[in-house]
């Protein structure tokens, strides 16, 4: 039993997990499950984005789904009007979104909780406002068309849906990678300290601001490069990209997976994209479910998959341990496990 | 001047309305302290309720009205209760992401019933006055005067009646509320179907003139955000003087500057303050 759960967090599974995906083309039953795998990837790197902000720093983000379409447009504007390549388009696009970030960091982080949330609401408002009004730079509500798909090199053509899921996969592997390095460094204990109290970070020598503008910026690198990528694939994108809707879905996903945790973003893109795709045409109103299923887990569990079982594991370990210490419930009102502070992430 | 003048009354018309929503916002957040983002659902419900209460059930305009308020008092109620309640001890963000929740959940629902289409309220109300080359047309003279007196109702409640005051003891001091035996319980629910009440009335006034689709109270939502900010979360004079301030700033500016960008005006003035005054004006004490 102990093997299996720790075999689980262990980096032997992430390998597995790595070794799935990339087989997961050879058994998949046709090209659209391989298309729906890629685009759940590309949102789980925009997920990723946002466990760095909200689930380590303790921040809610609602302008998430702004800094997607703002990497979105980015690359649309730059290869459609201005005959870019994509890979150009696909850094300015990372650009775009550390500037933004930088810019709305530096105002909204200088606020606390509510505040800070109501902020970045009207900021994902305004975005969706000037990409819907202002015409000249990113044709209205007509959207852009043609966007030109990532250029290949050597054997790979990204405009086939094989090749494009291994290089979106190429970029889930490297957003984990670079979460879990930052997870496990004094970096991510700092964030940490920030969302258990800010007060007691800033008392320890944390310099608040500079941290969480440095989480943000993170955050919103992985949502416009996400964006980036979303255009690269569907080479249609329109005002709605930018709509609350999205970013509530981020976090949807996080929260299912597990918040603040290393594997939970995937985890609960994966589950949830799986779970609505016999929803098709129901697509639209996916929020009667979303809806009440985000105030269930929010309420009775909070944790997520992924924070639920690191949880639990670290209550057996408790119980197991050889003194026999007064068992530590985790707390509910944390929405992590300390279990996830130590070396041995999910 | 003439121009300038109607552009007054337009800003007095918004704000009145933008004043009733934030009411409730305001008072919510005094009491418990939770930016209700479900709270632009509650307008939408009620302007929905109070059009099939018109249109289907052939209910008079004010009836209709009661109705709307009635059942978003409700509605308010009951996501206190099972929502809000149980979230009471959680941490700050699960209730703001519960409450997202509960408004994309009415918004669905609605748009699944009744589709997206927008739907134009009727009024009783249809005349329109000249007076010294002004144009008032009477459902907004209706909705200045309909929104006011509401402000003035509540303010008699909250300071003349025992509920009032309790609701008002707790927005003061928790515990101190609790020591003299208050019950929170009552105390919230009481607040949720206020500003339940308020923004279904909010709505029907305002829907002769606007229009009834399911996103309709996203945009009130943020503008109400932006006035508790301004007039400091939990005031209520700061909420109504707040809400003339952009209802006033969004009509002149949607006239003089650009009527494409005049929602983003309050969302300019809210980046202006929050940049030079993290805390909000108006507000004491720590952030």
């Amino acid at each position: 039993m102990n093997a299996v759960t720790n075999f689980l967090t262990s980096s032997a599974m992430r390998w597995l997990l790595l070794g799935l995906a990339i087989v997961y083309p050879f058994v998949a039953p046709g090209e659209y499950q391989i298309y729906v795998m890629a685009m759940a990837f590309v949102w789980a790197i925009a997920v990723y984005g946002m466990n760095i902000i909200t689930g380590y720093c303790g921040q809610l983000n609602l302008a998430h789904g702004g800094f997607f379409a703002i990497g979105a447009y980015t690359v649309a504007i730059l290869t459609v009007d201005h005959a870019w390549l994509f890979w150009p388009a696909f850094m300015a696009a990372g650009v775009a979104g550390a500037v933004f970030g930088l810019v709305v960091g530096l105002i909204s982080l200088r606020l606390k909780e509510h505040y800070f949330a109501i902020f970045t609401l009207c900021v994902g408002f305004i975005i969706y406002i000037l990409i819907e009004k202002w015409g000249a730079l990113t044709h209205g509500t007509l959207g852009i068309i043609n966007i030109a798909p990532p250029e290949g090199f050597g054997v790979f053509d990204f405009a086939r849906t094989l090749d494009f899921y291994y290089l979106v996969l190429g970029f889930l592997v490297v957003a984990v990678w670079l979460t879990r390095r930052i997870s496990e460094s004094l970096l991510g204990r700092t964030f940490r300290a920030i969302r258990i109290s800010d007060d007691l970070a800033a008392s320890l020598g944390i310099n608040l601001m500079r941290n969480k503008v440095l989480a943000f910026v993170l955050s919103t690198i992985y949502a416009a490069l996400a964006g980036a990528l979303y255009a690269g694939v569907v080479r249609f994108i329109g005002p709605a990209e930018a709509d609350i809707l999205h970013t509530f879905d981020m976090i949807a996903y996080l929260l299912v997976g597990g918040i603040g945790t290393l594997m939970g973003p995937i985890v609960g893109t994966l589950i949830i994209t799986w779970a609505t795709q016999w929803l098709q045409s129901f697509e639209e109103y996916r929020m009667i479910i979303f809806g009440p299923m985000l105030v269930l887990l929010v309420i009775f569990f909070p944790k997520g998959i992924v924070g639920s079982f690191l949880a639990w594991r670290a209550r057996r370990a408790a119980r197991r341990a050889t003194v026999p210490a007064r068992s530590s419930p985790v707390s509910t009102a944390r929405s992590t496990p300390r279990a996830s502070e130590g070396r041995d992430h999910a | 001047m003439e121009l300038f003048l109607q552009q007054v009354l337009n800003g007095l018309t918004l704000g009145s309305i933008y004043g009733l929503v934030a009411l409730g916002l305001t008072l919510v957040y005094g009491i418990l302290h939770v930016p209700n983002f479900a709270h632009g659902a509650l307008y939408m419900i009620g302007a929905y309720v109070a059009y099939f209460a018109m249109v289907d059930i052939g209910l008079n305009y004010w009836v209709a009205m009661v109705v709307a308020a009635a059942v978003v008092a409700m509605v308010s109620v009951v996501c206190e209760r099972l929502v809000f309640h149980p979230l009471r001890n959680a941490p700050p963000i699960h209730d703001k992401i519960a409450a997202i929740g509960i408004l994309l959940f009415f918004e669905a629902v609605v748009q699944m019933v009744w589709g997206a289409d927008f739907r134009r309220l009727p009024t009783p109300y249809t005349e329109i006055f000249h007076f010294a080359g002004l144009t008032l047309p009477a459902q907004r003279l209706l909705i200045i005067v309909g929104a006011f007196s509401l402000m003035a109702g509540l303010h008699l409640y909250l300071k003349k009646t025992m509920t009032g005051s309790t609701i008002i003891a707790m927005a003061q001091n928790r515990e101190g509320a609790f020591l003299v035996g208050i019950d929170a319980n009552r105390v919230a629910m009481m607040t949720f179907a206020i500003a339940g009440a308020l923004a279904a009335i909010a709505a029907t006034l305002f829907a002769p003139i606007n229009l009834v689709y399911p996103a309709m109270g996203n945009l009130v939502l943020l503008k109400a955000f932006v006035i508790i900010i301004l007039g400091g979360m939990g005031s209520i004079p700061g909420a109504i003087i707040g809400g003339l301030i952009i209802g006033f700033s969004e009509a002149l500016g949607g006239f003089y500057l650009s009527n494409d960008y005049k929602d983003l005006i309050a969302f300019g003035l809210l980046v202006a303050i929050l940049s030079i005054k993290p805390t909000g004006l108006f507000t004491r004490g720590v952030r």
